[in-house]
């Protein structure tokens, strides 16, 4: 009768035990699979940018829309996204004369002195979401971090405003949110974009100087894009993965 | 003379207080450290979905051709069919989640079409643009051109 | 732009790293250039040290505990600062940083002054009353023990720790460095010779530090200085200097010699916003003058009075070279753009959390700190207390 109690009260306590932790591991796995989010499949989705310099035409549409779309502040003078004019004398290619006024939020005013000798152009300029990203590793607690879909996302529950990513950015994307004390950049719109729309900047484009692109996409325009154009990422020299693909990138462009 | 005992018993007492403190650390990180850290990499998962919460701002040009499929139609022929929707009419999220309710307004075109069609010698030679004083120094763009589809042939 | 010239990217007009976290490595670096003075008696047995190995520990301990303070002002979040701990991320150099600070401060610092004062403990728990008496017990963890057998013991343990202690030091330091040296994106911080240059920059600001504490207490104390010390100490911190004069010049001719796309800008820099700080500060007074200072007391043998007043000149211009070395980097890594075109400035603040004061008020503090750990723990008169000497109450 003991030995038939003790099996008894042995197999109970096994099949709560383990049914805690499966519940456990359930919240834990379900915690970590986002793609409960209706329709996104995260594996089927490695995100980037091709981005256009011919069609650029300095309208900063752009600038203004991720401002809005993402609540960026205004007054600060930050930006998740930004434009930049290049004034090249192509006598004097490593003394590029360049100007973001307002990060192009206003769009660019006409120069006085309309010299057509001068090469011009624009570059629009966001976080290059890196593959190999230094500020991933420099982040001392995981703040931020590249998603399994190729963004790089901040954490802004976790940060601690260290800025350590802020100085190991070769690119100068990131800021600190003046009203959250903590890092802030560009996330590819990812509220957007797991929803099957495309970024902010994107959408309003009014040239298509800038299409948002899905690399693991067999039928996404980017692959054409990378295969018929000369393509440059920039500063190359880094090494860094980014992903943000431009077409016409001058080699004076910083 | 060989140490006895009694002499490490300082030393010990010392270890001991290390020990406490080793534990303490490993308790306050099991109580501290968020369940979902680690689970897909070195952060915390929900920080994904957190990533996914904000809300949308702008509908998405999808959203605007469901009820406006006749300027969508328009659009089509005509040179501006790449612009979006809210590249001129800016954010229209409020709008399609409420249209009677949240009336966009309508754009101010010496605003919104000089700001991209105002010449500029750093913008690519084939894109068009006018001077706006000497094209039409006066009046509104949609005089003369239908906004939707503008060429004047 | 108010103070930005050229072109800077938009998001750097304002310099995220403020005054605060030029003082921190100057801190840090106190603290190992301080324990590798004292090091140099209980390893290299350089007996004439002696007179400051307690006091240099001390001063290591005062400053260390000093050092993550302002890193809290400065975080966003200080009330997650923990998050270091609890889930430090191992490829970042700043994560890593806090266990070598904990280990550096628990294992070396706290157990290596414990076990060198325990019998001065002791003697204070056994004739002290009340609150003292409660204080010393707990700092013996009412152990009575300060017999031979038990003191030698201690002085073998706290041996080792010394031993285990220097690389300790230069982990600490050269942690530091690579902290800066380790940012490819930032060519004015990235070279593979920033631990080793702040390692001995370190050594070279605890020498002095540690030299001008010396006779800032023989004069409260009114005791004479013990020249043949200060001689020595001179003489390392000579050797110490030659070392980073030499680093930081083979990094300035590299940079001269290779003329890589950021040397035109950070050239410019040094000429023009870095020049006060650079140039005049850290290389001429700074460094310079106490080098010829302190040679030429190597070359003549000055008399008495006039040694004293080059040490203490030659200290405080090398204190003050090293702290300006600290913000030529940490300033000036970030007064250029990027983009390699444009400068923008340091708009220093006074009262704010990141501002002068708090700055002087944390430079304060440590020798505060050090006030009370002297009032404690007096570090002379039982100099020879640990090994031979008096040993009469067992």
């Amino acid at each position: 009768m003991d030995q038939d109690r003790r099996t008894f009260l042995g197999q109970t306590g096994k099949l709560l035990i383990l049914t805690a932790s499966a519940a456990v591991a359930w919240e834990h796995v379900l915690a970590g699979r986002p793609e409960e989010a209706p329709n996104y499949k995260v594996s089927d989705h490695w995100w980037g940018m091709a981005i256009d310099i011919e069609k650029c035409i300095g309208c900063g549409t752009c600038v203004r829309a991720c401002k809005t779309e993402n609540n960026v502040p205004l007054e600060a003078f930050t930006f998740r996204t930004w434009i930049e004019r290049y004034v090249v004398d192509p006598a004097d290619l490593d003394h590029p004369r360049v100007e973001s006024p307002n990060g192009g939020y206003d769009g660019f005013h006409e120069r006085e002195v309309r010299d057509p000798s001068l090469k011009m152009f624009f570059v629009p300029k966001l976080c290059n979401h890196c593959a190999h990203s230094p500020c991933v590793q420099v982040c001392p607690v995981g703040a931020t971090f590249e998603s399994q879909d190729g963004v790089v996302l901040v954490d802004k529950k976790y940060c601690l405003g260290c800025r350590y990513c802020v100085q190991a950015c070769p690119y100068g994307c990131r800021f600190i949110d003046p009203r959250t004390h903590t890092v802030d950049k560009c996330s590819l719109c990812y509220h957007r974009i797991t929803k099957g729309l495309t970024t902010a900047c994107c959408e309003t484009c009014p040239t298509g100087a800038r299409v948002l692109a899905n690399l693991k996409d067999p039928k996404d325009p980017i692959h054409a894009f990378l295969r018929e154009h000369k393509v440059q990422v920039l500063k190359p020299q880094m090494a860094t993965g980014s992903k943000m693909y431009y077409n016409g990138l001058d080699g004076s462009v910083r | 003379m060989k140490p006895r005992a009694s002499d490490y018993v300082h030393l010990v007492r010392m270890a001991g207080l290390f020990v406490v403190g080793i534990t303490a650390f490993v308790v306050l990180r099991w109580l501290m450290v968020p369940a979902d850290f680690g689970v897909l990499g070195h952060y915390r998962a929900g920080a994904v979905t957190d990533n996914m919460q904000p809300p949308l701002v702008y509908a998405g040009q999808a959203a605007c051709v469901e009820c406006h499929a006749d300027v969508a139609e328009l659009r089509a022929k005509g040179r501006h069919v790449q612009v979006a929707c809210e590249s001129c009419h800016g954010a229209l999220a409020a709008h399609a989640s409420n249209p009677d309710g949240q009336k966009p307004v309508r754009p101010d075109p010496r605003k919104t079409c000089i700001s991209c069609h105002s010449a500029n010698i750093s913008k690519p030679k084939s894109f068009p643009q006018v001077v706006p004083e000497e094209h039409a120094p006066e009046g509104s763009c949609a005089a003369c051109h239908v906004v939707h589809n503008p060429k004047i042939s | 732009m108010p103070g930005v010239e050229g072109f800077i990217y938009p998001n750097e007009l304002e310099l995220q790293w403020s005054v605060l976290i030029v003082l921190y490595p100057f801190i840090t670096g106190l603290v190992a250039g301080a324990f590798i003075l004292a090091s140099l008696e209980r390893v290299f047995n350089v007996q004439a040290v002696k007179p400051t190995y307690r006091l240099a520990l001390l001063t290591a301990l005062a400053f260390l505990l000093v050092a993550p303070l302002p890193l809290q002002l400065h975080l966003g979040h200080p009330e997650r600062s923990l998050e270091m701990y609890l889930t430090p991320h191992t490829q970042s150099a700043m994560a890593m940083f806090g266990f070598v600070y904990l280990w550096y401060l628990m294992v070396v610092l706290v157990l290596e002054i414990w076990l060198d004062y325990r019998r001065d403990i002791v003697l204070k728990w056994r004739a002290s009353t009340g609150l003292s008496k409660l204080l010393y017990g707990a700092m013996a963890l009412w152990s009575d023990n300060i017999s031979e057998s038990a003191l030698r013991l201690d002085d073998r343990i706290g041996r080792a720790l010394t031993v285990i202690g220097i690389p300790s030091a230069f982990l600490l330091h050269g942690y530091v460095g690579f902290i800066f040296g380790s940012i490819k994106a930032n060519p004015w911080w990235s070279t593979p010779l920033m631990p080793i240059v702040f390692l001995f920059s370190a050594i070279v600001s605890g020498i002095a530090c540690i030299l001008l504490l010396y006779f800032a207490t023989c004069w409260f104390r009114r005791v004479p200085v013990n020249m043949p010390c200060v001689d020595t100490i001179a003489k390392y911190l000579y050797y110490a200097f030659l070392v980073d004069f030499s680093l930081e010049m083979l990094d300035l001719i590299h940079r001269l010699y290779e003329s890589d796309e950021s040397f035109r800008a950070l050239d410019f820099m040094v000429k023009t916003r870095l020049f006060t700080s650079q140039i005049v500060v850290q290389i001429l007074l700074g460094t310079l003058v106490p080098l010829v200072l302190l040679g030429l007391a190597q070359l003549y043998t000055f008399r008495e009075r006039a040694r004293r007043v080059l040490y203490v000149l030659a200290g405080s211009l090398t204190l003050m070279g090293i702290f300006a070395m600290r913000w030529n980097v940490v300033i000036g890594g970030q007064l250029f753009s990027k983009s390699f075109l444009g400068y923008t400035t340091y708009k220093m603040e006074f009262a704010t959390r990141e501002g002068l004061l708090p700055a002087i008020v944390l430079m304060i503090l440590p020798f505060v700190i050090l006030w009370v750990l002297i009032r404690l723990l007096p570090p002379w008169g039982h100099d020879e207390g640990r090994r031979g000497g008096t040993r009469a109450q067992v």
